[in-house]
């Protein structure tokens, strides 16, 4: 103990850190009341969420193999063989997943205390950047699992790039690094999640902290005290020096437990319930594919589902550029006045209105009810109760024609189509014939595809879905 | 004394605009040749290849079948990813005809549903009649198509870049 206390001294004196760090961790910050302290732990969660990022992901890059054509591999050897290689994976599933979480819940707190106002307004536009620059590493990160749902979100994502005007073609190249999906993409991916982006991620967090430095933490909002750019940093000075404590160990206590508990719990999540499973080897030519973005873009995959086509361009392109846009000159316009949620009603409703919406989609993303199921239970003998030999080979052609990938009966089937368990009640035969062999309301006519003993077989089955007596 | 204050200044003056250029030369050095070669794809020509995808005789008149081949500008280290799929039609008449596999919406794969003659995407649920004409759903526009042909016994593909449409 004392040799280690006689080196530390011996550091100090040569490179003056305790003189550096010391006034940087106790400098003075508004004092935390018994709950408002707790409302600033989720920017420091945030940086510890992506400090397990950066340790997990320095292990995994020791092993992983940036190579298209092993990149799969070397992951299943990662999860199934190396010595703490499923729990690695998952902690760095899982602190990403805490992440995008927690960056989203510090913003919210910002903007509901109106913190982002004079003189914390760069403060919040590096924020802005962060949240996208996190969204980006989650993006590139999937892609890095390099199984079918990586390569095919790969091939979503440069198409939606080719959607913008003019230059979209060169982006969805240079998404794809090159002009297909190949060996060149996943080491681009590579080089973006693991270099490029946490370099300028180091750099903006960073600047962010400066600035905490600079500007101090917001204080408390209060109703009677709207923020005047003329008066605030002397009477914000002022406070500190009648009611400042240090930041260490007064408020930073709160920071430690709440990390400790996002650490904890990240890992918890990694041991036991483990990484998302690896799908099939990134071989295009496997077709029966399903790629579906992680949890957190789930909510964008619903929107990109069900827009009207002619909003589509805009929603892809115009709608996170306008929301970006937004972000980015909210403290510019609402610099100065009230930062009190309850004097605040329009910022409060807001966020109300977009956790409510961003939650709706989630959930429709989760069903997906306009994807069809192409692996449907069949039918059982209760449900179809086949009365006659026509409507038995009724239920039969619903199974094997491709009815059941979009209409459920009784709960088996998809759900991109309107439910067919009582349809008999609501449709004569003849609009059921009409129906199937003319299409409409987004369902194609299969007057085609259908013989007409096939037709009278299938209306006899519709015909028999009643609600029962 | 004041001569040399100026002197002095000037050189200053210099030196400080001197360094700002030199440091932005560099810099401007080192980027140039890193830029370049990230944005490299993007000025490459685009590389069609004629790909062989099985005999004549293996396609019956009337059949969609899946069909694999190399893509047309694969990475020596690209493993699986150097090939690519295409739904081949042989009409009835014997003509061919080959569509991307991947849907004019968002380009995931859509999957040829042999019974009711569509081809269906599992992600958001567009439809596509046998001929790639759109049936239902989000896409624009039908099935990309790529040229076919049979040379020698085989029929061949004509292999291009993924398709962004």
């Amino acid at each position: 103990m004392r040799f280690l206390k006689k080196a530390w001294e011996w550091f100090d004196a040569r490179t003056d850190a305790s003189k550096v760090v010391g006034p940087l961790m106790r400098h003075p910050v508004p004092p935390g009341g018994r709950y408002s302290g707790w409302m600033y732990i989720f920017g420091s969660a945030t940086l510890f969420a992506f400090l397990i990022q950066v340790f997990t992901g320095i292990a995994l890059a020791t092993a992983y193999v940036s190579s298209a054509g092993q990149a799969f591999e070397s992951l299943q050897w990662i999860t199934n063989e190396a010595f703490l290689g499923r729990v690695l994976r998952g902690m760095h599933y899982f602190g990403a997943s805490a992440m995008v979480l927690l960056v989203g819940i510090h913003m919210i707190r910002t903007f509901l205390t109106g913190s982002y106002k004079f003189p914390r307004e760069l403060n919040w536009v590096v924020g802005v950047l962060l949240l996208g620059l996190t969204v980006l590493m989650g993006f590139t990160g999937q892609l890095l699992r390099w199984d079918q749902n990586g390569v095919w979100s790969t091939i979503v994502a440069a198409e939606q790039a080719g959607r913008v005007p003019i230059v979209g073609p060169w982006l969805a190249r240079f998404i794809m690094g090159g002009q297909t999906v190949g060996g060149a993409t996943l080491s681009r991916f590579f080089a973006y999640h693991v270099f490029f982006i946490p370099a300028i991620i180091f750099a903006m967090v960073g600047l962010h902290l400066v600035l905490v430095l600079r500007h101090g933490i917001s204080e408390k909002p209060s109703a009677s005290r709207p923020v005047d750019s003329k008066t605030y940093r002397a009477w914000y000075e002022d406070m500190l020096k009648r009611e400042g404590v240090p930041f260490w160990p007064d408020a930073a206590w709160r920071d430690v437990v709440f990390g400790f508990l996002v650490v904890a719990s990240v890992i918890f999540l990694a041991w036991r319930v483990g990484p998302p499973a690896l799908t099939t080897p990134p071989d295009p030519t496997i077709i029966q594919a399903y790629p579906r973005p992680d949890w957190y873009l789930l909510w964008y995959f619903a929107v990109l589902a069900q827009m009207p086509p002619t909003a589509e361009n805009f929603v892809i392109i115009g709608a996170p550029l306008l929301a970006g846009v937004c972000l980015l000159i909210l403290p510019l316009i609402f610099s100065t006045g009230q930062r009190a949620p309850s004097r605040r009603p329009w910022a409060v409703a807001s966020i109300a209105l977009i956790v409510v919406m961003v939650g709706t989609l989630w959930i429709q993303g989760e069903r997906s009810p306009w994807s069809p199921d192409f692996d449907p239970r069949p039918l059982p003998a209760s449900v179809v109760q086949a009365a006659t030999p026509e409507i038995a080979g009724g239920a039969r052609f619903f199974e094997t024609k491709g009815c059941q990938y979009c209409h459920a009966i009784s709960g088996s089937g998809g759900q991109r189509g309107p439910d067919l368990t009582t349809v008999g009640d609501r449709l004569s035969p003849q609009l059921i014939t009409l129906r199937i062999l003319n299409g409409g309301h987004n369902m194609p006519p299969f007057a085609s595809t259908l013989k007409p003993d096939e037709v009278t077989a299938l209306v006899a089955f519709l015909q028999s879905r009643k609600t029962p007596p | 004394m004041a001569d040399s204050q100026q002197d002095c200044q000037g050189r200053r003056r210099f030196l400080a605009r001197l360094s700002v250029a030199l440091g932005s030369l560099a810099t401007a050095l080192i980027a140039l040749p890193v830029i370049g070669f990230l944005l490299a794809p993007l000025f490459e020509s685009i590389a069609r290849k004629w790909r062989p995808v099985g005999a004549l005789q293996d396609f019956e008149n009337g059949q969609t079948v899946a069909v694999k081949f190399e893509d047309a500008s694969p990475v020596p280290w690209a493993g699986v990813t150097g090939q690519t799929a295409a739904w081949l039609r042989r009409e009835p008449n014997g003509e061919f005809v080959a569509f991307a596999i991947n849907c004019t919406h968002l380009g995931c794969p859509v999957r040829w549903v042999e019974a009711a003659e569509l081809f269906m995407c599992p992600c958001h649920g567009g439809v596509y009649n046998r001929d790639g004409t759109v049936a239902a759903g989000p896409p624009p526009r039908p099935l990309v198509r790529y040229p076919v042909r049979v040379s020698d016994g085989q029929v061949e593909i004509l292999a291009g870049p993924t398709p962004i449409t």
